[in-house]
């Protein structure tokens, strides 16, 4: 039966990403950003798609086993706040100078703003370095989910393999638009059936106030935040959904917008969508105490699959792996797919191919990167297997600290790029010397203050950025013109 | 109030929002409130007050530097 609606979802997944391609208009433009064509419910399905991935389903329940309903303050209702002002604040500036320069991927951006290809290329680099964990999250999460949802009949790397297949088959083709109907459909399915799967198992426990008092008779602690965490981590931890503006992906998703008016939607109700999804899993999470008293740390990650397959074997065992997948497949096609833009636009044809290739070509250079980028990306999750959530919350550490960079080059026109690359450098160094003194320690926090790592980068960052620019010759006039005034923009818009 | 009177409260109603965010008066507290724990259930609330605030940032204050804002479209709502 699981086996079954897998495949059927697989099937209709494909489906609709053929049906979407169709609207492909054939051109570099259309297959990256769709033709800034988005309108308000696409754009707030994608970008709320987009930023689930395996970590918000498996990675939260997994941590609220652990660690309790503490989680979802921690990352739900943090990126509840802060996420959707991203979007107001450089989400709608990030779109209205794409629309009038044509910036495909965020590095055409910063190599503009900065008139530095130097600067471009670091920040391809640092950019695309943060991400490859980050594709390896949802594509090794997506593995574990199927493995554990069919009992092992699909192993872990032929789960993987069938994702990558899957996602190769509407992304490879159709771009952007196959991407955007699939995503649209898939965090559907993300905002409906978490609580579905969470209303019936909460029945089978007798109904929530019962499991609840229950859990607070055997595990009092869950419910409460306690020791496990720190309001300092609390406080520090609203840093980290900062790192969705330097996200490639969802930078590339702002500009598939059809005006600044389409993110009216996602900006208001996009706090309501991270409780309908976070919710069902932080209580799945704690309630499976109940069930599973004592699991080792590395099981936690598959803690909902286990719930379900205990409570509810059949069909909602395979709804709750349509479920998972749809929430891994929503944001690893659109990484995969920024990866492919940003090579396609921003190595390949800035490096001399542009007039060479024709509009039919540039497609298939992105197709191109798009297949050797799932290959490669598979081969790496056959060999790369750590905990999900840890993983996520460094990735997301380095994205964040970046963030003033985004911020600066939108919002303070004497950022210079000396400055900007302080700032890029600073967090390069400082990232990784704390991944690499940190990784074995089971308390992500500094010096086990309660602060998190996030904190000091980003506020190293900031001072190299600030610093950095009052030091060096400010930008000329002209650069800023086309950024900052108004005028000066429509006057030189690209051809 | 005029609009920038507006924007400016509705700015400083966000930063409020954060601080209320660190619910520190509830940290110890094992209340179950509608079968929920208290904890989850005021970061709930939270979601739904974030999502009020941010709609009414969009009707009244939408960016400034936004074209629909430039002609007065975003203010107008």
């Amino acid at each position: 039966m699981t086996i079954l609606i897998i495949t059927v979802y697989f099937a209709v997944v494909l489906v609709i990403g053929a049906l979407g391609s169709r609207l492909f208009r054939g051109t570099g433009e259309d297959y990256f950003v769709a033709t800034r064509s988005l309108g308000p419910a696409l754009l707030l399905l994608n970008l709320f798609g987009a930023n689930m991935t395996a970590f918000a389903v498996l990675g939260a329940s997994g941590e609220a086993y652990t660690s309790g309903i503490g989680v979802f303050a921690l990352m739900g209702s943090s990126s509840a706040l802060v996420i959707p002002l991203v979007f107001y604040f450089v989400g709608t500036r990030v779109w209205e100078l794409g629309k009038r320069r044509g910036y495909l991927s965020p590095i055409g951006f910063y190599r503009e703003r900065y008139q530095s290809d130097g600067l471009g290329l670091l920040l391809f680099v640092v950019l695309n370095a943060l991400l490859i964990p980050y594709l390896l999250i949802g594509l090794g999460g997506g593995g574990i989910a199927l493995a554990q949802i069919t009992g092992g009949q699909i192993p872990k790397w032929l789960g993987s393999l069938i994702i990558v297949a899957v996602v190769l088959g509407y992304v490879a083709y159709g771009g952007m638009r196959g991407a955007i109907w699939v995503n649209g459909f898939q965090a559907l399915l993300l905002l409906i059936l978490g609580g579905v799967a969470c209303w019936v198992i909460v029945g089978q426990l007798g109904g929530l106030e019962s499991a609840m008092s229950r859990l607070a008779a055997t595990h009092p602690g869950l419910l409460v935040r306690g020791d496990r965490i720190r309001p300092l981590q609390l406080l520090s931890y609203t840093l980290i959904p900062l790192s969705v503006g330097m996200f490639p992906h969802i930078f590339i998703q702002w500009l598939t917008a059809r005006s600044d008016r389409a993110f009216r939607l996602p900006v208001a109700v996009y706090p309501l969508c991270i409780a309908i999804v976070w919710v069902p899993s932080v209580v799945l999470g704690v309630l499976s105490r109940l069930d599973f008293p004592k699991l080792p740390a590395g099981a936690a990650n598959s803690i909902v699959v286990r719930i379900v397959q205990h409570h509810a074997p059949g069909l909602l065992v395979g709804l709750l792996a349509a479920t998972l997948l749809a929430a891994i497949m929503n944001s690893f096609d659109h990484q995969v797919l920024a990866v492919s833009t940003m090579f396609t636009q921003e190595i390949v044809l800035h490096y001399g191919f542009r007039d060479r290739l024709s509009e039919w070509a540039r497609v298939l250079v992105g197709r191109l990167f798009v297949v050797g980028i799932l290959l490669v990306t598979f081969l790496l999750s056959l060999v790369f297997d750590p905990s999900l959530f840890k993983l996520g919350v460094w990735c997301f550490t380095g994205f964040a600290a970046l963030f003033p960079v985004l911020f600066a080059a939108l919002f303070w026109p004497r950022s210079t790029k000396q400055g900007i690359a302080a700032a890029v450098l600073s967090v390069v160094a400082l990232w990784g010397w704390l991944v690499v003194s940190q990784w074995r320690s089971p308390d992500y926090t500094l010096g086990g203050t309660g602060i998190l790592p996030v904190a000091l980068v980003l506020a190293v960052s900031i001072a190299a950025l600030v610093v950095g620019s009052l030091l060096t010759r400010p930008p000329d006039g002209a650069t800023l013109a086309l950024f900052f005034d108004r005028e000066g923009r429509d006057n030189r818009e690209r051809p | 109030m005029n609009r920038r009177g507006i924007r400016a409260l509705l700015y400083a109603a966000l930063a409020a929002l954060y601080v209320l965010h660190n619910d520190l008066w509830l940290w110890n507290d094992p209340r179950l409130v509608l079968g929920l724990p208290v904890g989850l259930v005021y970061h709930i609330g939270f979601c739904v007050a974030a999502a009020v605030v941010l709609g009414l940032l969009v009707i009244v204050a939408w960016p400034p530097w936004t074209a629909s804002a430039a002609s007065g479209e975003g203010e107008r709502r």
